[in-house]
Parts: structure tokens; sequence; C-alpha cells
């Protein structure tokens, strides 16, 4: 995997991720131009699309995008199923997770998917390993998350579930 | 001062969090620069404290406004202050803020190395996990090759939490710094058995991504993933190792074989559907290559057909599905599988012809790709209607234009081969043209051109649609939108002006040419136009002063002297130049018309003669004429010193100039006659040199001329315009129609025929569906072949660039060596090399150098020779190339040392007294005469760590002589130093996919090849053995043993090496010319590298001697402080390299067809250069 971004409807990006090394320039431009793309497609169409040489495999869980810019041999529907499996953890921590948990603690959200992916690389695949050590890696820390109690004055959208919201999309 | 303390820290705790940030951010929409920089100012300020929880909160905030995409370099070194914090809580934070925002040109970098040392070792696995995460991240090639060692020592760590990763993040590391893979990689292949399945799953992924880009140096490694595959049950797992086996599948065809039945297994039972696609795309990549160059047995490539069946199959459910996903992943593989079995895909076509009405425009566009390859002489009109209805439907201008490439690509696909009517073909390209906003319209033009030109039956109809159109112009021009449509002009004025003689009303066409608003048309068009309205006038006249009125014509010129003007004053400088021309001519033609006299005949000779296509090849293929010599001066060549003053061309862009040309003044004319000669008689004994022989003229006259091919008329009985339908779609009706009727009419035929006999296979045979050969053109189409030059050779070789090497190695190699070609017999002239410094006991260096200089002095005798050789054997019209090639064994330092120590130890104690100290010295010379001649082979100019191998009784050198592309010799100096009698020694090598060393028939492939000789003290005798490679681009080991028995002992000793083929070992010395040198390089078939070398201290012609003798090259030219050389390897690839020197900086630049073979040799170069 080259690189992760997770933006919202729209167009804000909440998080990134590279694994490969980049000038913030060219970060800056692929982020904007992948976001328009991306943004610019219609809800039933299908998470791939061919961008410069690279595949782009997105998905998109309520008000978040999800989206993985992978090479020419790899597996899109792997791919799909480590953007899945990512919500599942984020939810799995923040207890239904939407996308304020990953706005104000966007730095858990960093560590989750650090303990998943490695390198570009599924590190991980059991959730129950990965969950594990971030929380004993939170025994170490101080500072709890903040949950969605504490930002009262937000839209009901950036408060939507992110993973129910995609169970009724498959169920569809 | 104690009110400011308070103070702080009251400010403290009203500092802002990560989650003040975000809200402030919110609550300031408006003015959100204003407030980040404000929030900017308080996180410097904070930054200023001492206290390491603001630092880190201020630091994580900082984070968050990098994602937001505000510059944040400036913190860099807070950055690092904060991952340097003893607390886990603050060094995550700042781990994390710096995998965010460091890159290889953030500095600080350096900084970090001890600090991110020590938290890999930290006693804490959550410290040490969060280095590795971070590191991961930002890793430099410094930080790679500091901390290399230290990540694999973690690979063993006691935690699968930390071996895991540090297993994955050795990835990183090779791509930073490559010399690490060697050394780490065989921990990384005992954590493929690591008992912790998300270890093993990392080691698999890593040596995934490894083998994905270099298969070849891991087919050792498939039977190990072989069962793996078999064993694993998870999918992540079993995905990558497919994929790994996909990519070594090619290189090794048995592999295919049998990974069938597990894939086949896995397609059958997975329910997975990423794991199905993976299984499908690897057979169908496998399916490719097995039915290539191994053909399997017959069964075999059956068995593999019903397996690939069941792909597409699979592949069908697939499309079928509802998940858009896998519509579209279906389509994609499919489009793999059209490359290779077009026919397994066309008979899907109804499936891909329904995802055209997809509603996703990604699979549209997959489906049309697709649909490029199923085209059949029956079904393309078919298609096309489909797809002419989808351009009507089509919103997106993308979408349609790429709609309209596409029917032109699938209808001019091999030279408009399933075209069966192209009245209908000419009709849908006028059908295009109706298209809004298309930036097509040149297409469309150029195929109406090469239809019209190509196509003699077409032109009657072609020139009529062509009027129409021009006609109509006005349709394309009024709109702004239309511009890219007009390039349609272009074509129809010069189909309607150069095949005017069809044209059913001329005038007219004449007329619609010469409107004003022809003004508005772009330059080029115009200009077309006037040329075009010239060749229809001399039509006109001709037609009109057959007729007794004689005042048509007049009035025509009239016309033309009239609408001329006009061009003449446009701006465009073609258009104008013509217009004046014509004009001018014109009125000299009314002038004439005026006194009576017919000028017609003389109108239409300025545009007589037939333009026809030219083949893009035909100027190549221009013969010489006999007696022609291109080679020769055409003047003496210049003096002297003119000769000063030219500058020959640059080879590499930074060259400076130099004077080469000097050499050729010195021939005289004598001397150039007799080189001339005896360039003829080359030329005539030379396979590959185009002669003019009467043979040849022979068979171009006697194949038919573009005259003699048939032309039918055709019966233009369709009436040409048709109310309320699309003209095309008539024309598929028709020939819907006409085929019925000769279904029919064939029927009646067969009918009659079987008349005497029916039986009930008649019946099955009519009901039948029509086949490709029984659909027969409307009418005979004569494609007019493309012209070649009168007697141009009919050669299949036009494709092959004279420079490419490959063109060299077309040999019969299936001819008996002959006396004169048999490879040399070297004598030991290495062993000698050797030899010197032990005798001498003397200090490395003087001794090492003098042996060097010996044998490469040697090395050039030798070579003389084999020049001469070379000439011999090309005469004989059967080269062949010959040439030395040094390897060296060495021994692995870490394994095989100590296994010799532990059998030494059973042994003898004096040996092993003698073990111990050679380990502990063996890079001093310490007066024993074995020590210094290991340390002579340390010397002995090669490359890598050369460590001590051998026991103390036998001395291996080696030598390689090399035959043709894929065989090398290996020479091996057996040399007894041990007190006893050595027999029974076998020398075996462990074969690599790549290179195997040639056994006797027989053998099997693991059995060892007996030295034909028993060894007596002190005496060395030579043994040669064969090996077959199969690419030489890269650099290889081989590792070997040799088992012997001591005879008063008679015990059987076993001796480990490894034989390595460097690349400079697979390069010649071959002399080459700068003329040649300078061509070569112009080619641009090379692809170029570079490499600088620092603080090499010694003199020019050392250096360029040291690269002559261990890579192989020779020096083209040198000029100064500058050289350039050339060498080419033994599958003909050419190295170019321009050597040039500044201080004790060298910079070589080189080029090379084979950049890997290139990159390795330069390695190579480097590698000598960095040991002295």
């Amino acid at each position: 995997m080259q690189f992760m971004l997770l933006f919202s409807r729209q167009g804000k990006l909440r998080l990134q991720k590279w694994y490969v090394p980049l000038s913030d320039k060219e970060k800056k431009k692929i982020t904007r131009e992948l976001v328009q793309t991306v943004l610019a497609r219609k809800p039933k169409m299908c998470s791939f699309l061919e961008w410069r040489d690279l595949k782009v495999v997105y998905k998109r869980y309520a008000s978040l995008y999800f989206c993985c810019a992978i090479e020419e041999q790899d597996n899109e529907l792997i791919t799909l199923e480590i953007i899945h499996r990512y919500v599942e953890l984020l939810d799995k921590y923040f207890g239904s997770v939407c996308e304020l948990d990953i706005i104000f603690n966007f730095e858990k959200a960093y560590f989750i998917l650090d303990e998943f992916l490695l390198g570009g690389e599924a590190q991980e695949t059991s959730k129950k390993t990965v969950l594990k050590a971030i929380e004993q890696a939170d025994l170490l820390q101080e500072v709890r998350p903040h949950h969605l109690e504490s930002y009262p004055d937000y839209d009901c959208c950036h408060k939507e579930a992110l993973l129910e919201v995609k169970l009724v999309l498959e169920h569809n | 001062m104690a009110l400011k303390i308070v103070k702080g820290s009251i400010d403290r705790m009203f500092d802002k969090n990560l989650q003040d940030l975000v809200r402030g951010i919110r609550n300031h929409k408006e003015d959100e620069a204003k407030y980040i920089s404000t929030c900017i100012d308080e996180i410097k300020q904070e930054l200023k404290q001492d206290n390491i929880a603001v630092k880190a909160n201020a630091v994580c905030k900082l984070t968050y406004l990098q994602m937001l995409g505000y510059d944040v370099s400036w913190a860099a070194f807070n950055i690092v202050e904060v991952m340097s914090s003893s607390k886990f809580t603050y060094k995550r934070i700042g781990y994390l803020a710096a995998s965010q925002c460091f890159h290889e040109s953030t500095d600080v970098i350096m900084l970090t190395t001890n600090q991110i040392r020590k938290d890999l070792s930290s006693p804490n696995q959550y410290d040490t996990g969060v280095a590795l995460t971070g590191l991961s991240c930002f890793v430099t090639p410094d930080l790679a090759r500091d901390l290399a060692n230290d990540i694999m020592t973690l690979m063993s760590h006691t935690k699968p939490y930390i071996r895991k990763k540090a297993v994955l993040i050795m990835y990183k590391v090779f791509l930073k710094y490559p010399e690490s893979l060697r050394p780490a990689f065989p921990r990384l292949k005992e954590k493929l058995e690591d008992p912790d399945p998300g270890v093993q799953s990392a080691a698999v992924n890593v040596i995934c991504e490894l083998a994905r880009r270099n298969p070849k140096n891991y087919l050792s490694l498939a039977p190990l993933f072989f069962k793996l595959m078999t064993s694993s049950t998870n999918n992540w797992v079993l995905i990558k190792i497919i994929k790994l086996f996909g990519a070594l599948t090619p290189l090794e065809p048995r592999l295919g074989k049998k990974l069938i039945e597990p894939l086949t297994n896995l397609i059958h039972s997975t329910s997975a559907m990423s794991l199905l696609y993976e299984c499908v795309n690897t057979v169908i990549a496998g399916h490719d290559v097995n039915g290539s160059p191994f053909l399997p047995p017959f069964s075999l490539a059956l068995f593999l057909f019903l397996r690939f069946q069941l792909c597409v199959q699979k592949l069908r459910i697939l499309i079928e599905d509802s998940d858009q996903n896998l519509k579209y992943l279906g389509l994609l593989a499919m489009s793999k599988i059209l490359k290779t079995h077009p026919k397994s895909v066309q008979s899907h076509k109804d499936l891909i012809l329904q995802c055209l009405d997809d509603k996703d425009e990604s699979i549209r566009l997959r489906a049309l790709d697709l649909l490029y390859g199923m085209v059949s002489k029956k079904n393309l009109m078919e298609i096309v209607k489909k797809l002419m209805l989808h351009v009507d439907k089509a919103e997106g201008t993308t979408y349609r234009d790429e709609l309209l490439t596409k029917i032109i690509d699938i209808c001019s696909q091999s030279n408009y081969q399933y075209i069966t009517n192209f009245e209908w073909y000419i009709s849908i390209l006028v059908e295009l043209t109706r298209l809004e906003g298309t930036r097509h319209g040149h297409l469309i033009a150029s195929q109406m051109l090469d239809v019209a030109i190509r196509v003699k039956a077409i032109r009657v109809f072609a020139v009529a649609q062509m009027a129409t159109l021009l006609d109509n112009a006005h349709l394309m021009t009024g709109n702004v939108q239309r511009k890219g449509i007009c390039e349609v002009l272009y074509a129809a004025a010069w189909i309607c002006g150069e095949f005017s003689e069809h044209l059913e009303n001329p005038m007219q066409t004449l007329e619609a040419m010469l409107r004003p608003k022809v003004a508005t048309l772009p330059g080029h068009i115009q200009a077309v136009y006037v040329q075009n309205a010239a060749k229809l006038f001399a039509t006109l006249l001709k037609n009109q002063e057959g007729n007794t009125d004689r005042t048509a014509a007049q009035e025509t010129s009239q016309l033309m002297i009239d609408r001329l003007p006009l061009f003449v004053q446009s701006a465009n400088l073609e258009v104008q130049e013509r217009a004046s021309c014509i004009l001018q001519l014109v009125k000299y033609i009314q002038k004439l018309q005026q006194k009576d006299v017919e000028v017609a005949e003389e109108v239409i000779a300025l545009f007589a003669g037939e333009l026809n296509p030219v083949a893009p090849k035909a100027q190549k293929k221009v013969p010489v004429p006999e007696g022609l010599d291109l080679d020769a001066w055409i003047n003496e060549p210049p003096s002297e010193s003119e000769s000063e003053d030219e500058q020959p061309k640059a080879i590499f862009a930074k060259e400076e100039p130099k004077h080469s040309r000097a050499r050729h003044t010195e021939v005289d004319e004598k001397e150039l006659a007799k080189r001339r000669e005896a360039r003829k008689q080359e030329q005539a004994n030379n396979p590959f040199y185009i002669k003019a022989s009467p043979s040849s003229q022979k068979v171009y006259q006697e194949a038919p001329g573009v005259e003699h091919i048939p032309v039918v008329q055709i019966d233009l009985s369709v009436p040409l315009k048709v109310p309320g339908l699309p003209m095309s779609d008539q024309y598929v009706k028709l020939e819907e129609e006409r085929r019925q009727k000769e279904r029919v009419e064939k029927k009646k035929k067969e009918k009659k025929k079987r008349k005497e006999k029916r039986g009930g296979r008649g019946k099955k045979h009519d009901s039948g569906p029509e086949s490709e050969e029984d659909i027969t053109p409307a009418h005979m189409v004569d494609i007019v072949t493309e012209e070649m030059p009168e007697n141009a050779l009919p050669s299949d070789d036009d494709d092959k660039d004279p420079n490419d090497p490959h063109k060299a190695l077309d040999i019969d190699l299936d001819k008996p060596l002959a006396d004169s070609e048999k490879l040399p017999v070297r004598s030991h002239r290495a062993a000698e090399a050797l030899k010197s410094p032990a005798e001498d006991g003397d200090a490395e260096s003087p001794a090492s150098q003098e042996p060097k200089k010996k044998s490469s002095k040697e090395k050039r005798e030798k070579k003389k020779d084999k020049d001469g050789d070379r000439k011999v054997s090309v005469k004989n019209g059967n080269p062949t190339r010959e040439t030395a090639l040094w390897m060296y064994i060495y021994g692995d330092k870490k394994s095989s040392k100590h296994k010799k120590k532990k059998q030494k130890r059973e042994k003898e104690e004096k040996e092993k007294k003698k073990k111990k100290k050679h380990h502990h010295h063996h890079h001093h010379s310490d007066g024993g005469g074995e020590e210094s001649v290991q340390n002579g082979t340390v010397e002995e100019e090669e490359p890598l760590p050369v460590s001590v191998c051998h026991q103390s009784f036998t001395e291996i050198d080696i030598q390689g002589n090399l035959q043709d592309g894929s065989q090398v010799v290996v020479s091996v100096i057996f040399e007894n130093k041990c007190d006893n009698f050595l027999k029974t020694m076998e020398f075996n090598v462990l074969d690599s996919l790549n290179s195997k060393l040639q056994r006797p028939e027989g053998s099997g492939p693991h059995d060892g090849l007996s030295v034909p000789f028993q060894l007596p003290p002190g005496v060395s005798n030579e043994a040669r053995f064969v090996f077959t490679m199969q690419s030489i681009v890269m650099p290889q080991k081989l590792k070997g043993t040799l088992t012997f028995i001591i005879k008063d002992s008679s015990t059987h000793e076993k001796l480990d090496f490894k034989l390595h083929f460097t690349c400079s070992s697979y390069l010649i010395t071959t002399p080459c010319y700068s003329d040649a040198f300078a061509k070569l390089l112009e080619s641009g078939d090379l692809k170029c590298s570079s490499v600088r070398l620092e603080g090499v201290n010694m003199p020019f012609h050392h250096l360029l001697a040291r690269i002559c003798f261990h890579h192989h090259f020779s020096v083209v030219e040198r000029i100064d402080s500058c050289a350039s050389m050339y060498s080419r390897s033994i599958q003909g690839h050419h190295v170019c390299l321009l050597v040039k020197t500044s201080g004790q900086t060298v910079s070589i630049d080189a080029k090379c067809d084979e950049p890997t073979l290139l990159g390795n040799v330069l390695d190579e170069i480097k590698q000598t250069f960095s040991q002295c």
C-alpha cells in the first residue's frame, strides 16, 4: 500500500498515512486530486479507479471516505478488506465509532492504524491481538480518549456511527 | 518574580489541548488562517517551556495542523525532544509527529539515531514498538545502515509483538540499504517458520514483496512456500503466497504444474472473493506462460485449459454479480485473458455488451476495452451499431470520445480485417461527424482518407458522401463547440478533389468549396480547399470542353477568378501562396479560353498520376545501387589542421570537446582502395548485408502490380439517404438480407447435392450457426497494399534495429564445433599470481600490485591471440565468442568457517591450533605460508569480502571460459597443500534456477562430478566444469562442496565453497572504434546510469587499467582526464562508460541496453575502488 487517506464528505482530510517518501508538496497535490476524484463519483459506482499508475480503492462509511492507493499487482479486494478491518478496529476501540471520535482523538486513530499496518503491509490480522496491544499501550499512557459526550456542539451527521451504516448498505 | 511563576502555571492550566484546537478551528470558520496563526504563536511559546508535558501537547497540536496542510518543519527539533522523553505517553506522541512530519531531507533525523537505538533496546516492548513504527515511516539510508543490525537482532526477540514489527520493517531497511539484504536474509527465511502466525505472515509479506521485484532470486524458496500454502488457512497469507507464486511461475514453468491442484482446490472451496480473485489471476497469468515457450505435454496442456476454463467461468460469475466491485474486477481479469485467449472471452459477448449499459462509467470503460478483442466479421456491424446507440446516449464528452475512438479502433484493427462492407464503414464515419464537441475530428478524417485511398472500390461512394459533407459544411463550422470536427472537412475536400472524376455534380462541389464561409476555417484546411478546388477545376474543364458549348468552361474559370481573391488575402501563408499561384494560373487559362484554345488536357496534367499509400518502412528498403559505396569518401577528408577545429558530437551530455578525427587523415589513396576492396569482400560474405542481386528483382516483378488487381465496380443500388433512419443502420439491414439470401442460396445448393442421399444430417447442418468463413464480403474489396520501392527485398528483419546486439547472436548453434572454435585451455597463470606474494612473504600492498600487473599483461596477450581467432571464425561464417572469466571462491564467513572448526576439533590437535590462529588473525600475514597465500587471495582484486575458505591443503582458483550466450566453462585449479595424498575428489554445486552445472547424461540433478585425478602433496592440477546460465544481468553465487578422501587416514573430508560469478565476469573485452561507439550511443537504445567514486588516489591511467583488467573494458578514446570505454557481455549487451576524473573524485557515466546488468557492473566497479 502506498498511502491511506481518510476524508469527510466535505473533502476535509481526517487522517493521512504515507508509506512512500514524498515531499509535502506532492502529498498535498495527490490529496487534493484524489479527494476531488473520489467525491465526484456517484454512490453506486465501484470502489476502484485507476489513477496515475496506481489503483485507488475507496469506501465510504457514513460521513467518512477511506481511500487507499495500491500498486498494479496488488489485490483490490483484500485492500477493501483492510479498510473494513480498520473501521472495525476503530469501532471496537471507540465503541460505535463516528467521525468526531476520529477528529478529536486523531492520534489514537493513528496508533490503531500503526498497530494494524506497518510500512503499508498488514501487520496483524487478528483483531483481538491488535486491540490488546493498543490497550496495553494505553495502560502506560496517562491521557484517556475523549468520548462522544464530550462534543455536544456538533451536527448529528458527524456522529453517525460508521459501521452501522455500512451494515445497512450491505443488506441493500 | 514570584508573580511571574504563578502566572506561568495559570497559563499552563489554560493551555489549549488538541480538542480545544479542533473546536477553535471550527468556531473560527470565517478567519481560520488568522486563528491558526495565533495558535501557532501559542505553540511556539509552549515549545519554549521546559515542561515536557506542555511540549508534547504542543507537538500533538502541530501534528494536527500538519494534516491540515500547515508547514511545521520548523518544529522538527522539538519533535525530537518529545521523542526522547522517557515517558511513554510523550514518546508516543513524539514518534507519531515524527512519522507524519519527517522525510528524508529533514536534517534533524541524523540526531535521532542514538535515541532510536536506545528505544529499540528498551525493556518495554511498547517503547520498542513505537520506535519501529515510527522508523518505518521516516527511515533514511543512513538510519537504515546504522540501525540494520539492531533491527535484525530484534527479529529474534522473545516477544512476537516485536519480532513481527522487526520483520516488516526490514523490508523498508532493504529498500534504503540494499547491502543489508544478504546478511539479514537467512534470519528472515527462518521467520517463515516462526511459531507465531503473525510473525510468519509478516515474513511471507516481506519475502513476497521482495520476490515480486526480483523473482529469480527467490526461486529456491518455492518448496517452503508450497508447504506454507498447503498448510495455511489464513487468507491474508494465502493471497501473498499465491501472488508470490504468480511471480515465480514465469521463471519456472514446472511450478505452474504443481500449483494447479492446490489452486483449483482453493478456487472451488474458498468463500473469500479476494482469495478467489487472486487465484484466478494467477492461473490466468500462469496459463499465459505455460502456453508459450515451455510447452507442457499435451495432456497437461488440456488439463491446464480446463482449469483455465474454470477461471473464465468464475469470472463470468463475478461479472454477473450485482456487486459493482466484483463486476469491475471480473472485466479487468477478462481483459488479461483477452490478450492470450480471445476465443474464451468471445463466448461471453452477451455479458460484456450488457455491461455497456451499466450505470458505472468505470465498468463501461472496462467493457469497451474488452469489445476490441471480441469482434469478428460476423458481429462487427452489430457491435458497432450498439456502440453508436451509446454514443447518442452518452452524456459526458469524455466517455463519448472514448466510445468514438473505440469504434474506430475496433473497425480499423488489423488492416480493416473485420469490415465486409466499406460503404457501411464510411456511413459510420459520416455519422460520427455529427457528434457535438468531440476532440477526435482528425481521427475520423484520417480514417476517411485511409479508406478512400486504399479501398479503390469505395471511392465513388466515398466521394459522394464527402461532397454532401462539403455541402453541409456550415453544420460543422457554425458552432464554436464543434471546432474539433471541422478536421473532417480536410479529408472531405481532399477526397473530392483527388477523386473528382467520380463526382456526380462537380460544379456544385466546387462552389461549396469556394464559399466565403470557408475563410473561417483553420488555415491548413483552407489550404487543402484551395488546392483541391484547382483539381476540381481541372476535371470540370475536361468535362465541359467535351461539350460543344464553350461558355460553361469559361463560366467555371470566372467563378474561380471571382472567388480566389478571398483566399489570396488570407493571413495564412500557405493559403495565400497557393491561392495566388492558382489564381494566376486560372487567369492565364481564361486568356487561352478566350482565344478558343483547348487547355483541359494540360491543366489535367498538373494533377496527373495516382497517389498511392507508401509503407512506413519503404524508405529504409530502398536498395543501394550497385557500385555506390555509401561509406567511401566523396571528398578527401579534411587535412589535419582543419580537423582540429571540428568538434565531434558529444557522446555524453556533459562531455568536453575532444579531437579524434586525426586517424583518418593518415590513410592514403592506395590504402583506401585496398580497404574498399576488403569491405566489398566482407559484405559479399556477410549474410546480413543486403545485396542487390538479380534474383530479388525478379521476385518483385513476379508480384502482381496494383493495376492488375481486379476492381469490381459497385452497383450503387443502395439509396444514399433513407429518411428517418441513420444510414449505417440501413446497411446493417441490407447486409443481413444479403447474408440471408446467400445462406438460402447455399442451402439450395446443398439440398441439390444431397437430393439423392438425404438424411437427418442435412437438417442439423442447415440450422447450425453461420461460421466466420461463410460470410463473403458484399463486394470484392481490395485493400491497396502500401507501396514499397522497387527492388525492395522481402525481408522479415524490418523491425530489427541494426544496433540490436541480439542480431549478432543469430548464429547457428547446432553446428558441431570446428577445431578453430574450440575453447582455449588456459594455463595456471592465476595460480602463479597468487603464489608470488606467498613466496615473498612480503607486506601486502606492493606484493599484490605486482602480480596484478603481470597477469593483466598476460591477459592482454591472450586477448590478442583471441582476436586473431575470432577473425578466422568470422570468415568461416560461424563466429564464436571466447573470453576468460575470472571467478573466485569465498567462504561464508559465519557458517562454513564454524562448521569447519568443529570438524577440525574432532580431527587432530595440531590442525585445530592452526585453525584457531587462523580464525583470529586471518587478515594478518604472520609469516606462515598458508596464511599469506590466503592473504594473497584477499588482496587479489576481488571486490567482495573474501575470507579464508579453504582448509590448509587445497588451493582452489577458478577461471572460466565462455562460449556462446549461455554456457560458462569454469576451470578449477586444485592444489594440494597438505602433506597427505588426496583422492576420490568430488565436485558438486547446488544449482540455482538460473545457473546449472552440466552433468553427464543419466546422473541426477544433485550428483557431484568426480574430479578425474588424484593429488599427491604439493601438486596442483586443473579440472573444468561447464555451467549453463540463463540470465547474466545479475551476479550469481553458487554454493558448492568438494568432498575428498585423505589417503592415509581414509577419512571423508568436505570443503564448502562459493562460486561467485560477478557481472563483470560476463563482459568480454571487445575493441570498439570511436565512430562506432558514437553511433551506438546516439542510437538511443541505451539506458543511462552513473556513479561517483570519492577519494580515489591513483593516476588516471592506473585507474583505467584497473577497470580494463577487473571489468574487462577496453578504452575507446582517452583525452586528458577523460576516457570512454566499451565492453560487451557474452549475450551481446553493449556497455559504454565515460570516465572522468578531477582531483580524487572519479565520475563514471554509463550506458547499457540492460539497466540491471549496468547497475551491477557499476556496483562492482565501485567496489573495486572502494577496496584500494
